[in-house]
């Protein structure tokens, strides 16, 4: 039987290139759609001035973020402070550029986290199959249900504060959507003619699924590391401002914004910058895995 | 007599990442009335998209659509879509490869078939559906008024193509296209099917342009072939001239790939593989693949000229015999 | 001694229906896809396994490879009953069988090289050692006809011939003697199907090899085999040398299935304009009649034909039908 032709109504006879394959002219191309999306490359441009601010935070900013008194509490932004100081006379510029820091660490951290944990529990789930993956993806329902700054919250509690605890609560929260996702795409994978010669070839369970199944489920579980990055900076900045953080007086974009409340009528700055710096972190993130997402799905979904 | 059918140098274009590309380049044949003519080639050589240029159904952009097709007198690609959609279904009809995919399945049976005829004939729903009852009838359904109360999934595929089938001929079309009709069938269903196809053609008059990569279909369904390899018509003939004195090498070597019911050894294959649209070779699009390639073969690109009685092939070596 | 020998081998699918039928009593209803299948296979031999779909011929395959458990039935490879080992231990089997699947589009692991996956078996089963490796595959990859150069490629960057030879060499690696075709050549076009089944023949020639060629189309089985089954709804209806199954098919359902096949005619007459073309549709392979599955279809049918199954007995020498036209007496 003839092969149909393909989707974009192109005869399919000549190969066609697929995503994540390497090959200089592939990852031309790639990087070609991905281009041509213009919110992605805000967003990677946002991502990469993250990056450098949280690397080079101490050759970038201009003052010590923890030394109060370096200008007048409270005062807008000026030539010497261009971004104010807050009500302990800190610089603000200083302080959101090593805040970057903390959201960065925090943000690839805890999706690291939960990427590890997660697609080991989807993958495991998927192949096999049966009550294991029954268990599995019960317990992961049940991590679904709660709201992930619910669960953070409860998990301070227990653990404590600090960067490290927060990165852990976090992941935590974050496990249930890439195992969902990894199963999704591990039992399409599973049915494939590949898999069943490595079987029948004889190759074990475990290098099946590291060898062959793993491979071709990582380009959705990259996109949902991406979009989910943005999440946990989220998470870690509710988390600071309700005071479950890191704390004081690390320069953390969260609790800047809470310092800031009492002062919102006289200096909103104090509260409304570290606001925008998150923002346009966030956004910048969304755009950038909705990028990636379209750059690489067309090409997945052969 | 008139054509009921008649392309002109078809030209289908696709504007893709590495600039435009032909898929069809310059397609021409004409079709008379009750005549069915096959469309063959392998897999990449345009023949389905050929078909679907004709009844417009290639989305524009990113394609294009160039060149000339007269239906009963009118160029069917400047017309508008509200003039399009009114003939088809009425009288151009097309049927696929995948009756399944063609019958919504919500609907039942026998309301899609009235559906279809209410668009373009005048009756009432109960004249309707009457006639749909004697439609599935005549394509072979048996219990056809019970039956036409089914939904698709109720039948089998050979019987949902049937159905398709009975739509589209409900109208009376002059022409039925049918693009791979029976490549998802099994060979004993696919007599049925096709058998059914001849009987309808030579009961209403009915022009089909059957397009397959199945050569054996064709000489059995079809009087005359249009062989089409890499965007172009590369051979056409009579059916009994064409299988028994190809004129085209590719033809030939088609011809001889296949493992006939009366055969041993080994079976004559043809090297490499049909160019995609970016690699077209300079010259005759076959000379690469070809045993008999000249050295003229690969600079100059030959047109279609007469080979026999009613044959035409698009090659240097031929007419020079 | 034959290489393969299938016993009575039976597959039943259980149909997942309502969780009633799990508690009431009474007998759960199944998809009897492969009813009892019993053939023989030579060293060296290709027997040709032809029915249309549903018929249980892909399931056969399977099943002579254990990639599915049998419901009933023994296979004895090579002198040994594969049915009776436990999951776990059919490493050593896996070498002296292998598959060949289908569509070249999905049988190679899109992430992996051409030479890793033809490397994989060959590591599994210890065959080489690591230096030993990429001369093994290089040779692989010339015995099907590819050029040392494929193996850095990825699977996206060859053609479906190119796909389906990387398959062959991939089961060729680990050294089988027998090799299942799943319909091996079907999703290839008509120029390049050629290829690869002079490549199948070339190969079986070379390495003394034996297939068990599964396929839907009489042309291919007919180049290919030696010897032809033909399957129906479960069971098979007829078993003979090629050259005397196309001489004279014993079976109607062979022989329908003879008349049908669209072969380049003469122009003049049309096989589909003949009244002979076999009518009506398969039964349920759930619900199957009590007699012969062939007879609501046969135009040969009389009464016996409805009350009892006809076993497949021999009706000339290595001529074997399932049809009570030919029970003597």
């Amino acid at each position: 039987m003839a092969r149909p032709l393909d989707v974009e109504a192109l005869p399919a006879q000549a190969p066609r290139a697929t995503a994540a394959t390497p090959g200089a002219s592939t990852a031309r191309r790639w990087w070609r759609r991905f281009a041509r999306n213009r919110g992605a490359v805000f967003g990677l441009a946002v991502f990469l001035a993250i990056i450098l601010m949280a690397v080079f935070a101490g050759l970038l900013a201009p003052y010590d973020p923890l030394i109060q008194g370096v200008g007048p509490a409270n005062a807008a932004p000026t030539w010497t402070h261009w971004a104010g100081t807050d009500s302990f006379g800190r610089d603000m510029l200083s302080r959101i550029i090593y805040g970057a820091r903390i959201a960065l660490v925090v943000g690839l951290g805890a999706v690291l986290l939960a990427m590890v944990v997660g697609v080991a529990l989807g993958l495991v789930a998927g192949y096999y199959g049966g009550w294991v993956d029954v268990v599995i993806m019960r317990v992961m329902d049940g991590l679904f249900a709660f709201p992930i700054i619910i669960l953070a919250i409860a998990m301070m509690a227990v653990m404590g504060f600090g960067v490290k605890n927060v990165i852990i609560a976090v992941g935590v929260g974050f496990v249930a959507p890439f195992a969902r996702v990894t199963r999704a795409d591990v039992l399409a994978v599973k049915e494939e003619p590949y898999i069943e010669a490595a079987r029948l070839a004889g190759v074990p369970g475990p290098a099946i699924i590291a060898r062959h199944v793993l491979p071709n489920v990582l380009a959705p579980i990259i996109v949902q590391a991406a979009l989910r990055v943005s999440g946990a900076i989220i998470t870690e900045s509710g988390l600071s401002f309700l005071g479950l953080g890191p704390p004081p007086p690390t320069p953390v974009w969260g609790s800047m914004i809470a310092e800031g409340r009492n002062f919102i009528v006289m200096a909103p700055h104090i509260s409304t910058i570290p606001g925008i710096a998150l923002m346009v972190t966030v956004v910048g993130l969304n755009l950038l895995g909705d990028g990636l997402r379209d750059a690489l799905d067309p090409r997945l979904r052969r | 007599m008139d054509p009921v059918l008649e392309v002109r140098d078809l030209v289908v274009e696709f504007t893709t990442e590495d600039g435009p590309l032909r898929a069809v380049d310059g397609v021409s044949f004409s079709i008379g009335r009750g005549e069915i003519v096959g469309l063959v080639g392998e897999s990449g050589a345009g023949k389905t998209l050929t078909s679907e240029a004709l009844l417009g159904l290639i989305r524009c952009p990113p394609g294009r659509v160039s060149g000339e097709v007269r239906f009963r007198g009118r160029n069917l690609l400047a017309l508008e879509e509200p003039a399009l959609a009114r003939i088809r279904g009425k009288e151009i009809a097309m049927i696929f490869q995948n009756p399944g995919a063609s019958l919504n399945p919500v609907f039942r049976v026998g309301d899609q078939l009235v559906e279809a005829m209410a668009l373009h004939l005048g009756d009432g729903r109960g004249a309707l559906r009457r006639r749909a009852a004697e439609i599935l009838t005549r394509v072979g359904i048996p219990s056809a008024a019970t039956r036409a109360r089914d939904y698709p999934h109720q039948f089998s595929g050979g019987m949902a193509q049937r159905v398709m089938i009975g739509m589209g001929v409900a109208c009376a079309p002059g022409l039925l296209i049918a693009d791979e009709p029976t490549t998802a069938l099994d060979v004993t269903i696919q007599a049925q099917v096709l058998s059914l196809i001849r009987r309808l053609a030579r009961e209403m008059g009915m022009a089909v342009l059957l397009v397959s990569h199945d050569l054996g279909i064709v000489s059995q369904m079809c009087h005359r072939v249009i062989v089409m390899y890499a965007g172009r018509i590369v051979e056409e003939a009579a059916i009994a001239t064409v299988f028994r004195a190809p004129a085209h090498p590719y033809t030939r070597a088609l011809i001889a790939c296949l493992p006939g019911l009366d055969d041993g050894g080994r079976l004559g294959a043809i090297r490499g593989v049909m160019p995609g649209l970016k690699a077209v070779p300079r010259g005759c699009r076959f000379h690469p693949r070809c045993n008999l390639a000249e050295p003229r073969c690969a600079v100059e690109e030959p047109v279609l000229r007469p080979a026999g009685a009613d044959q035409i092939a698009a090659c240097h070596l031929v007419g020079t015999e | 001694m034959p290489l393969l020998a299938v016993e009575d081998l039976v597959k039943h699918f259980p149909l997942r229906e309502g969780l009633l039928t799990h508690v009431l009593p009474g007998r759960r209803r199944v998809v009897r896809a492969v009813d009892g299948v019993s053939f023989t296979i030579e060293p060296g031999e290709t027997l040709g396994l032809v029915g249309e779909s549903g018929c249980g011929k892909t399931t056969t395959g399977r099943l002579v490879l254990r990639a599915i458990e049998p419901t009933r039935g023994r296979i004895v490879f090579d002198g040994e009953d594969i049915t009776a080992r436990p999951p776990g231990q059919l490493l050593p089997f896996r070498r002296k069988a292998q598959i060949v699947f289908q569509d070249p589009y999905t049988s190679l692991n899109p992430r992996m090289t051409i030479g890793r996956i033809v490397a994989e078996p060959i590591r599994v089963h210890r065959l080489a050692t690591r230096r030993e490796l990429p001369d093994r595959v290089r040779a692989m990859l010339d015995m099907v006809g590819l050029q040392p150069e494929h193996a850095g490629r990825y699977p996206h960057e060859l053609s479906g011939g190119q796909r389906q030879r990387v398959g062959i060499a991939r089961a060729l690696a680990v050294g089988p003697r027998l090799i299942v075709g799943d319909e091996a050549v079907s999703a290839l076009d008509v120029s390049v199907r050629a290829q690869i089944l002079n490549l199948f023949v070339e190969l079986r020639e070379r390495l003394g090899l034996a297939y068990l060629f599964v396929s839907h189309d009489l042309g291919v089985i007919r180049f290919v085999s030696h010897r032809v089954a033909v399957m129906y709804l479960g069971t098979l209806v007829e078993v003979a040398p090629t050259a005397a199954l196309f001489k004279q098919p014993l079976h109607p359902y062979t022989q329908a299935l003879m008349a049908a096949i669209p072969t380049i005619g003469d122009g003049r007459t049309s096989i589909f304009d003949q009244p002979r073309l076999l009518e009506g549709e398969l039964p349920s392979p759930i619900d199957l009649p009590r007699g012969c599955r062939f007879a609501s279809r046969c135009p040969h049918r009389f009464a016996r034909c409805d009350d009892a199954e006809p076993p497949l007995r021999e009706a000339a020498p290595g001529h074997a039908v399932a049809c009570h036209l030919y029970e003597g007496g």
